[in-house]
């Protein structure tokens, strides 16, 4: 049994990679980490943590070319001999595992939220109909490709650093030519965030968002909201959550002035732990949290922000 | 410019999410099916535009069952041309790319469109298995799609961020929010759709490579725990000491 794990190392190495590197570990055997771009070997070998035995760089790739990766992965599964290739299910693994999945006849879980069960055959538990109800996909192929929605595993970081080696997977040409990138800086990504502060239309108007961000800052969090609130492009879009927008499963999620449509549910309700700030008290989002406060969000935001400030000071 | 947009059914939204058969079934009792609104709202739509402005033809195919013809009915009323039904049942995501793919090889499109992600499975699979099948670039999660000859500009969204792409015809896009505005058929568009061209297709052999083979229903939600507005220490503390995330 060895298990190869595909990272993005474009934005440095981060808590998603652990968690796919901590996975593959779990199901036995050795792992390999293949990876493109241009991460520092050391930051690279520090992989070695959380299990890998050793991390193949081919740093002639610069793009998220779908194609260009699919034949770097598929080269790096050749030399390897992998029966099991596990990504992140991030936006760059939609694209290549299922390109992945066709070269290699190998069948795909897309979203895993659970380790394999391999009595009575390959399977894992996925999200369906939206994060509504939960799944069990059987892979039938000898090989299996694993994409492992973020947060579902816990990073384990026993072992030492491992080698680095470069690599040369056999890119090919990219036919898909990058005339621009726009990334905001220093922003958590959504999908990846443990704790989120979201707000809605209660908000009333994108000039009052100030307080959202001041949680966010003092939390630590990322900021998203609902579906009318980037539509009336109040907010970006990348910050919408829901059936429609990005799905998220944070430890932590603050809806503040949302009513909680079931469409907005959708994308959010695999979150661990749900706090719902809303003067309705009929506000559909008190039957999804775990914890609701029933009051005005420019009241209590603020208060919230203060708290947390208390907290973190008599914690230090 | 030849246009295929692949287009599944999804639950509408608001149905009862259920299963039968010793939880192995999912319980389609008093389900209503809609077009999967990443299709009909964006992908279908876009390639309607271009057709308009750019002349040709935009043909929706969809792999499911007889009972889905009313789905693409619906989809034939927003405006497209004509539409292809490859005859089984889509329950695996390779499945149903190997059946689009056939199709799609021995009718030569410039543009194959497909939604973000099916609403029921999410897998956002089908798009890159059916480019990988014909040899095709992938722009998955495309905002924004533009052509000026045989060159398409792309925007796709990125982690956080949105990149600018360009790539020449023939090409597989997944199409997300901001390709472009919903249409609402109207009466000319749904008498009309009766009569457009629904050619059945009998399915090619291919493998499944995966199968579903239980269902479960997450544990109901405790009831919610009301905090006093003017205590936020307890909201601190409950989420430090009880819940733990902080
Ligand atoms: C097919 C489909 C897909 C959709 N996809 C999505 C999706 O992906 N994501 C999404 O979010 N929506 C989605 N929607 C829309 C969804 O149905 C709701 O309309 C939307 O989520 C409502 O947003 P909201 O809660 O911000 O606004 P509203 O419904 O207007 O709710 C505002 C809330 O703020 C509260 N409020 C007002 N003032 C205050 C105050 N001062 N303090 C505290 N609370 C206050 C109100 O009581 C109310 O509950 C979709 C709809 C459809 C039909
Ligand atoms: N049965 C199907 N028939 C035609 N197209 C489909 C089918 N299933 C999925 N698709 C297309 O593939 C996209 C992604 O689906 P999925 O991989 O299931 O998330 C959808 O948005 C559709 O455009």
């Amino acid at each position: 049994m060895s298990t190869l794990v595909y990272i993005t190392s474009s934005n440095g190495v981060g808590k998603s990679a652990f968690e796919a590197v901590t996975y593959a570990k779990k199901m036995g055997g050795d792992v390999v980490v293949v990876t493109t771009g241009s991460a520092d070997s050391s930051v690279l070998a520090g992989l070695g943590q959380y299990g890998a035995s050793k991390v193949l760089v081919d740093r002639s790739v610069t793009s998220d070319d779908s194609q260009q990766l699919t034949r770097v992965i598929a080269t790096a599964v050749a030399s390897t001999n992998a029966n099991a290739i596990v990504f992140s299910h991030d936006l760059v693994a939609k694209a290549v595992a299922p390109r992945l999945s066709v070269r290699l006849k190998a069948g795909l879980v897309a979203g895993a939220t659970s380790l394999p069960t391999t009595d009575g055959g390959f399977t894992c538990s996925v999200n369906v109909f939206s994060g509504k109800a939960f799944g069990n996909v059987n892979v039938k192929t000898d090989k299996k490709i694993i994409s492992l929605l973020p947060n579902s595993i816990q990073p384990e970081s026993t072992g030492s650093a491992c080698a680095v080696e470069e690599f040369n997977g056999n890119a090919g040409e990219s036919r898909i030519k990058v005339i621009s990138t726009k990334k905001p800086e220093g922003e958590i990504p959504l999908p990846e965030a443990e704790l989120v502060v979201s707000a809605g239309r209660g908000m009333k108007g994108p000039e009052n968002w100030g307080i959202v961000e001041d949680l966010a800052k003092e939390l630590g969090a990322a900021t998203a909201c609902s579906r009318p609130v980037a539509d009336i492009g109040w907010r970006p879009h990348h910050e919408h959550v829901g059936q429609t927008g990005v799905a998220i499963r944070p430890n932590l999620y603050i809806a503040a002035g949302i009513s909680g449509a079931i469409q907005h549910l959708a994308g959010v309700n695999g979150s661990k732990v749900i706090v719902a700030i809303n003067t309705d008290p009929e506000a559909p989002f008190f039957k999804a949290a775990d914890y609701g406060v029933l009051g005005d969000v420019f009241e209590v935001l603020p208060r919230l922000t203060e708290a947390l400030k208390k907290f973190h000071a008599s914690n230090n | 410019m030849k246009i295929l947009v692949c287009i599944s059914k999804s639950p509408d939204t608001t149905s009862k999410i259920a299963f039968t058969d010793g939880n192995t079934k999912f319980d389609e009792n008093g389900v209503q099916y809609i077009v999967n609104p990443y299709e009909e709202w964006y992908s279908l739509v876009r390639a309607l535009e271009l057709k308009e402005t750019l002349g040709g033809n935009v043909t929706i195919i969809t792999v499911g069952s007889a009972g889905d013809e009313a789905v693409i009915r619906k989809a034939l009323a927003i405006g497209a041309d004509d539409a292809v039904r490859i005859d089984a049942e889509a329950t695996d995501a390779y499945f149903t790319a190997t059946q689009i793919a056939a199709y799609a090889k021995s009718n030569s499109f410039d543009i194959i469109l497909t939604g973000k992600e099916t609403i029921n499975y999410n897998g956002s699979q089908v798009g890159g298995m059916i480019a990988e099948e014909l040899d095709m670039p992938f722009i998955s999660l495309a905002t924004k799609l533009d052509l000026n000859g045989s060159t398409a500009t792309l925007e796709k969204e990125i982690v956080g961020g949105v990149q600018v792409v360009e790539v020449a015809t023939p090409f597989v896009a997944s199409c997300a929010k901001g390709m472009a505005e919903q249409r609402i058929p109207n009466m000319r568009g749904i008498m009309a759709a009766r009569t457009k061209p629904l050619t059945v297709v009998p399915a090619i052999g291919a493998d499944l490579y995966t199968a579903f083979t239980s269902y479960s229903m997450p544990a109901p939600k405790t009831a919610c725990k009301m905090i006093d507005p003017e205590n936020m220490d307890e909201l601190v503390s409950l989420l430090h000491n009880e819940a733990k995330v902080i």
